[in-house]
């Protein structure tokens, strides 16, 4: 049975008049996080845009449980909450980490791996804005290709890091990669993750109208072309079983995908791109696609 | 009936927290640590003792487990030394800023570069501004009294801060020593399970921890951790007169006097080679000079009041650190100075042991007889000096 939006709980458990910039795919996501698991989440977020959102004490637009942690920690720390909620008896919760991309393939990677590794029962959502936007646009280890950020000012010279195979890597039950352009894709993959038991993975592409370079009403659009141009493909992979889906299901055939350009058009970040630029990227989208053909079954 | 066991410093340590019933274990291995981590993990797989036991991948993660599983309401345990503790550092201060009654053993070791095992104080006294109640324990029987009551005196209402526990690398952790146990009864009754404070994260009352505070909030929250600092002292001495009454053992507080009250030159110190210092102090009285030992059993929060009144005067302090901080002091005694502002009383600091460089008794001696000497020539100037070191380039 697909979800609809009509099916989905009208409770709301990232207030509205939170601290988040207009157009920010954080804020929506945690929205969706909410629609997706219910009341019975412990969230755990490092440092990152949603220290921000969540707005200042002595106030919070979270209604779910919430403890910020040092960047490195993420996982670390829902660790220790699953420990502590399975010795206490406490069933039902959902752990979930909420990590930027900074806080994921950088500075949270060892924690990350050592908690999937151990197979702590852990939901972790990376929501990857593709640099460190909270401090003013950096570049992360998730920056793609050629984008400008305020420490490549010419624009990256390395591609990003590929995360949810390192994931994979790590033999966890679930890994999944979701955009911020097809919510019910991403809500579906939140509530399959949760039936397993593990460190669960889920890489969910987060287009920052500020740091992107591009208007805030466009956020679902960006996100969209992300993965219909097949820079961002939609997959899962379920106890190794790998399987694209949502849109992504027609993309092996290239014919299908957009061109790439579509896609680098729409940002700021890459306005400066060369042709040959372009060019390396386009590549990068083939290989991609290749690397998912010997992936199917 | 007593049961006595002879146990290393850090198997008193793994005992004590067994029948404390911690829930959650996180821990990674560093020497001369390992053995606590070891014998825990053995409890736990052997069912003695039923906790979760979280094999993290660092102390980093060692500590942010252990503040996630502590704001769920486990009691909650880790060890570590030395790098670890360092690695660990910014964890420290977010488990302390959080008021999570985290315990943990520090088996007091020297820092890199160069490599060195041994014992030294520079890595627990580097974490005196982080927020943490900090015990230093003199011998193993203190070691086990002193885990006991750490998780008494950390989840006080009163208190709500995490507290260490240190003890010398080797001269405790992996010297044998006999250690007059309690039974699980007996450890029970004196320490409750933990309570649950409206501050958790729970479904059912969501909060939100740690969240942004403006210029505006910011320094309540240091307020608050400063007074629960103040009002530790008082629930520290309680809790050591409620431990009494099962174990017929009691220290003073938050420092030990050996000998003080008719002395006119005292040392002050910490850890395990006080009973070194005591030795020498009963060989000196000997010769007629009359001369004590003033333990420091917490430097968090720091004794001012009983260092004031057990020092005030006298002829001369001897505070001797097995610590520096470079271009400053050693640590103690910058406190035990601070502590005695406005007296004239001459205070002399040596820093000694370094990397456990071994000092025995003899050398407190030579401290003491130098520090006479001085007096007698009317030097009575307040210095620190480096105790026993080589020639340097």
């Amino acid at each position: 049975m697909p979800i609809t939006v009509k099916s989905l709980p009208r409770e709301e458990y990232l207030l509205p008049g939170n601290a988040s910039c207009p157009g920010c795919p954080a804020a929506l996501g945690l929205r969706l996080l909410g629609k997706a698991l219910g009341k019975s989440v412990i969230l755990v977020v490092p440092a990152s845009c949603t220290s921000i959102i969540q707005g200042p004490y002595p106030k919070t637009s979270v209604k779910f449980p919430l403890i910020n942690v040092i960047f490195a920690s993420s996982a670390a720390t829902a660790s220790g909450i699953a420990a502590a909620l399975e010795i206490l008896g406490k069933k039902g919760v959902h752990v979930v980490c909420w990590s930027g991309d900074g806080g994921t393939v950088d500075i949270g990677l060892q924690a990350l791996s050592g908690a999937a590794e151990r197979g702590d029962n852990i939901l972790y959502i990376c929501y990857d804005n593709e640099a460190y936007m909270n401090t003013g646009i950096q570049r992360s280890g998730s920056t793609p290709y050629g984008a400008w950020t305020t420490t490549t000012v010419l624009g990256k010279k390395r591609h990003k890091k590929n995360l949810p195979m390192i994931m994979t890597a790590h033999n966890i039950p679930y890994v999944a990669t979701a955009s911020i352009g097809y919510p019910l894709d991403f809500i579906e993959k939140v509530r399959k993750a949760v039936k397993y038991k593990g460190l669960k993975y889920i890489h969910l592409l987060a287009p920052c109208p500020v740091g992107w370079r591009f208007p805030p009403s466009k956020t679902i659009e960006v996100g969209r072309l992300a993965v219909l141009t097949g820079i961002w493909p939609l997959y899962e992979i379920e106890k190794g079983k790998f399987r694209l889906t949502g849109v992504s299901r027609v993309l092996l055939d290239k014919s299908k995908r957009r061109p790439v350009i579509e896609y680098i058009r729409v940002q700021g970040r890459f306005s400066h791109l060369s042709e040959e630029d372009v060019r390396v990227l386009e590549e990068y989208v083939d290989k991609l696609w290749e690397d998912i053909k010997k992936m199917l079954p | 009936m007593e049961r006595v066991a002879v146990l290393t410093g850090n198997y008193a340590v793994a005992y004590a927290v067994k029948l404390c019933r911690p829930q959650v274990i996180a821990a990674y291995p560093i020497t001369p640590q390992t053995s606590i981590v070891e014998k825990i993990a053995e409890f736990v797989e052997k069912g003695e003792l039923k906790a979760k036991y979280v094999r993290v991948e660092s102390e980093h993660s060692a500590m942010a487990a252990a503040i996630g599983a502590s704001a769920i309401g486990a009691r909650v345990f880790t060890a570590t030394s030395s790098q670890g503790l360092l690695y660990m550092y910014e964890a420290v201060w977010s488990a302390a800023g959080a008021r999570l009654p985290i315990v943990m053993a520090v088996v007091t070791r020297a820092i890199f570069p160069p490599w060195s095992i041994w014992t030294d104080h520079s890595d627990l006294l580097a974490q005196r501004d982080t927020g943490w109640i900090i015990a230093m324990a003199e011998d193993n029987q203190e070691v086990f009294d002193m885990i006991i009551q750490a998780y008494r005196i950390a989840e006080d209402e009163r208190v709500l801060l995490p507290v260490m526990v240190g003890l010398d690398a080797f001269s405790l952790s992996h010297t044998a020593a006999p250690v007059s146990m309690l039974s699980q009864d007996e450890v029970d009754e004196f320490l409750p399970p933990r309570k649950a404070f409206s501050f958790l994260l729970e479904v059912k009352n969501p909060i939100t921890m740690g969240n942004v505070a403006f210029p505006d909030h910011y320094m309540e929250f240091r307020y608050s951790i400063q007074r629960a600092m103040e009002r530790a002292k008082e629930v520290i001495r309680e809790v050591e007169e409620e431990f009494y009454e099962i174990s017929g053992r009691r220290y003073g507080g938050l420092v030990e006097e050996y000998r003080c009250s008719d002395a006119d030159v005292i040392l002050v110190l910490m850890g395990a080679w006080a009973g070194d210092a005591k030795e020498c102090v009963d060989a000196l009285r000997e010769r007629g000079l009359n001369v004590g030992v003033l333990r420091i059993r917490f430097v968090r929060p720091f004794p001012r009041e009983e260092v004031r009144r057990a020092l005030l005067g006298k002829r001369a302090v001897i505070v001797v650190d097995r610590d520096i901080s470079f271009g400053g002091a050693g640590v103690l005694f910058t406190e035990v100075s601070s502590a005695l502002q406005q007296s004239n009383i001459t205070v002399r600091g040596y820093i000694a042991g370094l990397g456990g460089r071994d000092v025995t008794a003899r050398d407190f001696s030579v401290m003491v007889e130098r520090v006479y000497a001085d007096l007698e020539s009317g030097n009575k100037e307040s210095r620190i000096e480096w105790y026993g070191v080589k020639e340097v380039v």
